[in-house]
């Protein structure tokens, strides 16, 4: 039976790890590579680089330290901000990524999906949706979390797997860095009318959010998060074998 | 491992990204070098086919660029060889993906669309970590590497009608081919390059002195 996947995200500026508490006070962390590289041996089943501030400020990618990660740390890795074009998956793939995740790029031009999709298989494109309530219904937002596009977000995200993203990663703005839990509700309406893998993110605070993610969603593939694992409050180890003794399908790595 | 290091030679037949394959086997010792050339085949003292992507792309250009040919006449002349993923799909003699494409004939079996076979509420593709179950235990590649260990599949298709070859399977709903043999021809439908500690045992098992030109 396929496992469930357990997350860690590196939000990297400057070559550091970083984690903004609402997307706003960002907190200097621990090197990428090393960072990497300890989750890699803890047993993380996947890890997702994101550089927070490329597309708020039109920067690239630190390729170089791409590189590196992806040379030292043999598991899955995605790779996602600033990916406006088809060339930018081209940079991040040569660097050795396996999935490239896509926000305000697709927002801005959403036939992105199509062409990487196209290129690269829909396996490698990940839309990364950043979602909050406003009026009643859930908005897209862009730029990192701060601009609402107004686009009500489950018609965007069925238009965006109608292109070809071969996976979503949906992150609650509202449950995100409140460490009170997963959005379940958002999630559960994510699942309802996608059949492809969906990671979630936004909210964990601890062992037992994770728990409630799972057994409340059995579609959800995967939870996401980052300054919980970062500062050590959630131990990967230690939390998949919480997981996997309440009945979730995990990689236990001995 | 010998004393002389190992020289693995991977494939570039233009299809998919090597970084990551590359920088497994480099990280366990070996000297790698990437061919595009037929004519370095011959010299290979390991080879590894990758390829993502569609099978009939992926034989055309394997054909196209005289690969095929090529790997053919080594694997022939006892070099070993592994392929990952689509790799694996090209050994085999054909593949159902989008028509019927001839593969190069290494392995009897056929390519075929897990659609046809696994459970409809399943996801397609078949992506995640996933348990190997050996049907073999005696095959030196999977040496290190123990009953329900978790290794990472990306994969929409898988091979069927293989039984002589397969070395291991997984648990879809339904047994898929995840690992076969057949003398110096090796392959893998999940990516050991991505699977973590158990994936670098593999890669470092196909370095060692068990695999050398017999």
């Amino acid at each position: 039976m396929i496992t469930k996947r357990i997350i860690p995200c590196l939000d990297v500026r400057d070559g550091r790890v970083v984690k903004g508490v609402n997307f706003l006070d960002v907190k200097d962390v621990d090197s990428p590579v090393a960072l990497g590289s300890y989750y890699s041996s803890a047993g993380a089943d996947e890890l997702v680089f994101y550089d927070i501030t490329a597309s708020v400020e039109g920067r690239k990618l630190f390729t170089d330290i791409l590189r590196e990660v992806a040379s030292t740390i043999f598991i899955p890795l995605t790779v996602g901000g600033g990916i406006n074009t088809v060339d930018d998956f081209d940079r991040v793939l040569k660097c050795g990524a396996d999935k490239v995740s896509v926000n305000s790029g697709a927002i801005a031009n959403p036939s992105l999906i199509d062409e990487a999709a196209k290129r690269y298989g829909d396996q490698c494109v990940v839309l990364s949706v950043d979602m909050k309530r406003v009026d009643g219904e859930f908005h897209v937002f862009a730029k990192g979390g701060t601009q609402d596009t107004g686009m009500e977000a489950l018609s965007w995200i069925k238009q965006g797997v109608d292109r070809g993203a071969g996976e979503l990663v949906i992150n609650s703005i509202d449950t995100d860095g409140v460490r009170g839990g997963f959005d379940i509700e958002m999630l559960q309406a994510v699942c309802d009318i996608v059949s492809v893998p969906v990671i979630a993110s936004g909210g964990a605070g601890c062992e037992e959010d994770f728990v409630e993610l799972f057994k409340s969603i059995p579609t959800i593939d995967a939870g996401l998060a980052a300054s919980i694992f970062h500062f050590g409050d959630v131990k990967i180890e230690h939390l998949k074998e919480t997981l996997a003794a309440a009945g979730i399908p995990m990689r236990i790595v001995r | 491992m010998d004393n002389v290091q190992p020289r693995i030679s991977i494939i570039d037949y233009g299809v998919g990204n090597l970084f990551s394959l590359a920088s497994s086997f480099t990280s366990v010792g070996a000297d790698v070098e990437i061919i595009s050339d037929p004519a370095q085949v011959a010299n290979a003292q390991r080879i590894i086919l990758p390829g993502v992507g569609a099978f009939g792309d992926a034989i055309d250009k394997l054909r196209s660029t005289g690969m095929a040919d090529a790997v053919i006449s080594a694997t022939s002349d006892g070099v070993p060889l592994l392929g990952i993923c689509l790799g694996m799909q090209l050994l085999f003699d054909v593949s159902y993906e989008y028509g019927e494409h001839k593969g190069l004939g290494l392995i009897p079996g056929a390519v075929r669309p897990i659609a046809e076979v696994i459970d409809p509420a399943l996801k397609i593709p078949h992506i995640g970590w996933n348990a190997l179950h050996f049907v073999r235990d005696d095959n030196p590649l999977f040496a290190e590497v123990n009953e329900g260990d978790h290794v990472y599949f990306v994969h929409s298709y898988y091979a069927a009608d293989c039984e002589e070859s397969l070395v291991a399977t997984t648990d879809y709903s339904v047994e898929l081919t995840a690992a076969v043999a057949r003398g110096n021809v090796y392959g893998c439908q999940f990516h050991p390059e991505k699977s973590g500690e158990i994936g670098l045992r593999i890669v470092r098992a196909f370095c060692g002195e068990g695999f050398v030109r017999c």
